[in-house]
């Protein structure tokens, strides 16, 4: 890795880790009364191991000074391994604290393992660890193929790695001691969110400055869903955490917003969180992997034209329908309910492009599980989408509101959908990364597939049940017009549900390591001599040598 | 229109601004308004601000993520009414920075739980659960109860929710951390001076059962016991409808 960075890159990259050692200095020294001197000592520690790690290969050789003329692909090979790290680490969490629905006393007497913890670290480990990795390392992959250009940047694409890493290290941890600002998909705190907003600009400012060496006149479909989120994460990122810090010294801020003004905020951002991360970000990785894969053209241009801009304007009016029935303003409601159902039109689009490019090559996805997959993931995407605007109906979402429905509609789109597609974009992209001839595997990915679809299809169909059940006990009345049911006979209904979902999470979690596993065994694999050639290379106007 | 789309797909920055003129439209249309419109919050008199150790309360309830399984949110639906008490009004979430609505009844609806259990309930409850309602799945939090609340700087989180529009006086941010031990510590001398700051309704109570220390299950359960009992204007509406039948 050190390798591949001239001299003075790796002096730039000891000075950055340097910086980043003195920043958790200062961060632990201020915050040393605090929680907040934990994350400091975290950013020293990981300055200063960064800062190891560059100075033990700093008098290494040169790099090869046609470095240039190939694509650079040392950062996507390190964000597939992690990011299959934060899935097998994250579904873990998750599904321990399935079972402590289950079995409460399934835990230690001590903060940090309660529920409430961690469940924001299952839920930032997956959205954030394990699919905010895949879709940094898969854009870079995706960018640098259909611009035939090389990054512009041999450091900047670390700093977005490594930094956005961190963020969720903070993340994480934070919320095991305590710290959290408690919106939803947003927990971290004021710091933190500072940290990530340095990381996110990097992002963007590499990703259109290698837009702009693009040889390719048109922009592909692919970069323009990886655009938008990039950009669109930026805006919900800044605008949901504003907050005013305690002060320089303490974790916790106070949100800016309050009541019905932060809940919309919150929810347009929680929404869009969903729009622009767990979609936008995951259709650009469908849109390049699933035609390579199956080896034809995306079925319509125009399709995916009105699905982008579809996504891109609607998605962001239908945050309100999380707020229901509440007391935000109906109008507001009235809104976000009209636009939830238009959804389904451009979302349907681009499941249903997905689907037709796949149509003429049925036996492919009969025989390659990793083009099935993604075929699967299209079907979940069509699936969950149908869903959600029909939970964003009002009557509808008065049942299903606050209760697991809810949640097994979050499955089907994180497991179904974002989990589904990115297995199948690693499974095709690693043996191209590290230039091997296949997977190591074809029977464990065969393996990997019939668990996670199994362990999502178990998920799934368990909380469409406890919900409904739970939403329609909360509802129903006796004979003499009274409430039928407690709220704890509710829940006593909920136990064989609440284990069979824990169940479904294992397998799926099972899947996650063998697909771990596999993936680093075809690392391990000896290189072949004469490797398959999968792309075209970048091209050069000019002689690169200046 | 296609034309118009391959044009548009040639220029990068073109398509930057794009996007973000596309996407700002929903939000600035939805959002913007709720921060002007007067009828968005309901004005009421009798609307108080948490105490200091009620906001340290509520610090430990967003710490441990009891949101993530009680909402605190009763919408306008008769069952929940009926279950939980008059619907949620804007107002009664106004100083709540953040707002603890919640998405997920793991556990029941919380709006309006203040007063509804004693004080021993809560500590019970809140020890272990399963001790007061056997088939409970909450976790326990025993360790609220062996924690000393963290205090000395309620000053400073005081001073920074009156930055967010909180309507604290000097007075109460200056000794913030003094009345957080007069509310848990009935008969003495600061409990009295904190009820002349924060008025004679407050609840002063040693909550977590022991007046001589001041622990986190103090502050936890001085909050749940005030929620939906900032202002009376909920039940007041609730009355005047069913009066009017």
């Amino acid at each position: 890795m050190i390798s591949q960075l001239t001299r003075d890159e790796r002096s730039s990259a000891m000075i950055l880790c340097a910086l980043l050692t003195l920043f958790g200095l200062a961060l632990g020294i201020v915050g040393r009364d605090d929680v907040l001197g934990w994350h400091g000592a975290l950013l020293a520690f990981a300055g200063l191991a960064l800062l190891f790690v560059v100075m033990r290969g700093y008098y290494d050789p040169n790099p090869d000074p046609d470095r240039i003329t190939k694509y650079y692909d040392d950062p996507t090979k390190v964000g597939v391994i992690v990011s299959m790290m934060w899935l097998v680490f994250a579904t873990f969490v998750g599904d321990w604290v399935a079972w402590l629905l289950v079995y409460p006393e399934l835990t230690f007497d001590a903060g940090w393992s309660s529920f409430g913890r961690l469940r924001p670290v299952h839920t930032t480990g997956v959205i954030f660890g394990f699919g905010g990795n895949a879709l940094i390392a898969t854009s870079f992959h995706v960018l640098q193929r259909t611009s035939r250009a090389r990054l512009a940047g041999n450091l900047s694409p670390w700093v977005v790695l490594i930094g956005f890493n961190l963020f969720c290290l903070m993340a994480v941890t934070g919320y095991m001691l305590g710290i959290t600002a408690s919106k939803e998909y947003a927990e971290p705190e004021w710091y933190a969110d500072i940290f990530l907003v340095v990381v996110w600009v990097t992002y963007f400012a590499l990703y259109i400055r290698t837009l702009a060496r693009r040889q390719e006149p048109h922009i592909y479909v692919a970069n323009w869903y990886f655009l938008a989120f990039i950009l669109v994460v930026a805006i919900l990122h800044i605008v949901n955490n504003l907050a005013v810090p305690v002060s320089l010294a303490h974790a916790k801020s106070y949100s800016l917003f309050s009541g019905v003004q932060d809940a919309m905020t919150q929810w347009w951002y929680g929404h869009n969180a969903v729009a622009f991360f767990l979609t936008s970000g995951f259709l650009g990785m469908l849109y390049y992997y699933l035609p390579r894969r199956a080896g034809r053209p995306i079925f319509s241009y125009r399709m995916s034209i009105i699905s982008f801009w579809g996504i891109t304007f609607l998605y962001m009016w239908a945050g309100s329908h999380h707020l229901h029935y509440t007391a935000l303003p109906h109008w507001v409601q009235t809104l976000g309910m009209t636009f939830s159902i238009v959804l389904v039109v451009p979302s349907w689009a681009s499941a249903g492009n997905a689907l037709l490019t796949l149509n003429g090559a049925w036996e492919k996805v009969r025989d390659d599980a990793t083009l099935r997959f993604m075929f699967v993931a299209a079907v979940f995407y069509g699936l969950s989408t149908f869903e959600g605007s029909f939970m964003a109906i009002r009557p509808v979402n008065s049942l299903s509101h606050y209760t697991d429905w809810t949640v097994g509609h979050v499955h089907a789109g994180a497991l179904g959908w974002v989990a589904m597609i990115t297995f199948g974009a690693f499974y095709t992209l690693v043996p191209m990364l590290w230039n091997r001839e296949r997977m190591y595997s074809s029977r464990l990915i065969e393996a990997h597939f019939w668990l996670a679809l199994s362990g999502t299809v178990i998920y799934v169909f368990a909380m469409w049940n406890s919900g409904i059940v739970q939403g329609l006990m909360w509802r129903a009345y006796a004979e003499d017009g009274t409430l039928a049911y407690s709220f704890i006979d509710s829940l006593n209904e909920m136990i064989p549900y609440y284990f069979a979902r824990a169940v479904g999470g294992f397998l799926f979690f099972l899947g996650g390591v063998i697909g771990l596993y596999n993936i680093w065994m075809t690392t391990r694999m000896p290189a072949l001599e004469d490797p398959p050639v999968y792309d075209l290379p970048p091209v050069f106007e000019t002689e690169p040598a200046e | 229109m296609l034309d118009k789309h391959a044009k548009l797909e040639r220029n990068a920055i073109a398509f930057v601004f794009a996007i973000i003129f596309v996407a700002s439209i929903g939000g600035i249309v939805e959002i913007a308004p709720l921060f002007t419109i007067d009828e968005t919050v309901e004005e009421v008199e009798d609307m108080r601000v948490y105490t200091p150790l009620e906001v340290a309360g509520r610090n430990i309830y967003i710490r441990e993520g009891c949101y993530a399984c009680h909402s605190q949110m009763i919408r306008t639906l008769q069952d929940e009414v009926e279950r939980y008490g008059p619907y949620s009004l804007a107002v009664e979430s106004q100083y709540d920075h953040p707002m603890l609505w919640g998405s997920k009844r793991t556990g029941p609806d919380l709006a309006r739980l203040g007063e509804k259990y004693s004080d021993d309930w809560h500590v019970a409850h809140l020890i272990n659960p399963r001790d007061v309602v056997p088939s409970s799945v909450m976790p326990s939090y025993a360790w609220l109860q062996r924690n000393s609340l963290k205090n000395e700087d309620m000053d400073l989180h005081l001073a920074a929710l009156r930055k967010v529009g909180v309507p604290y006086t000097d007075e109460m941010i200056e000794n913030a951390a003094q009345d957080t031990y007069g509310q848990a510590r009935p008969d003495s001398e600061p409990a009295d001076a904190f009820l002349e700051r924060y008025g004679e309704d407050s609840n002063v109570r040693a909550f977590d059962g022991d007046p001589g220390r001041l622990t986190e299950m103090d502050a936890l359960v001085a909050y749940l016991q005030i929620l939906g009992r900032l202002t009376d204007v909920a039940h007041q509406q609730a009355s005047n409808s069913t009066g009017g039948e």
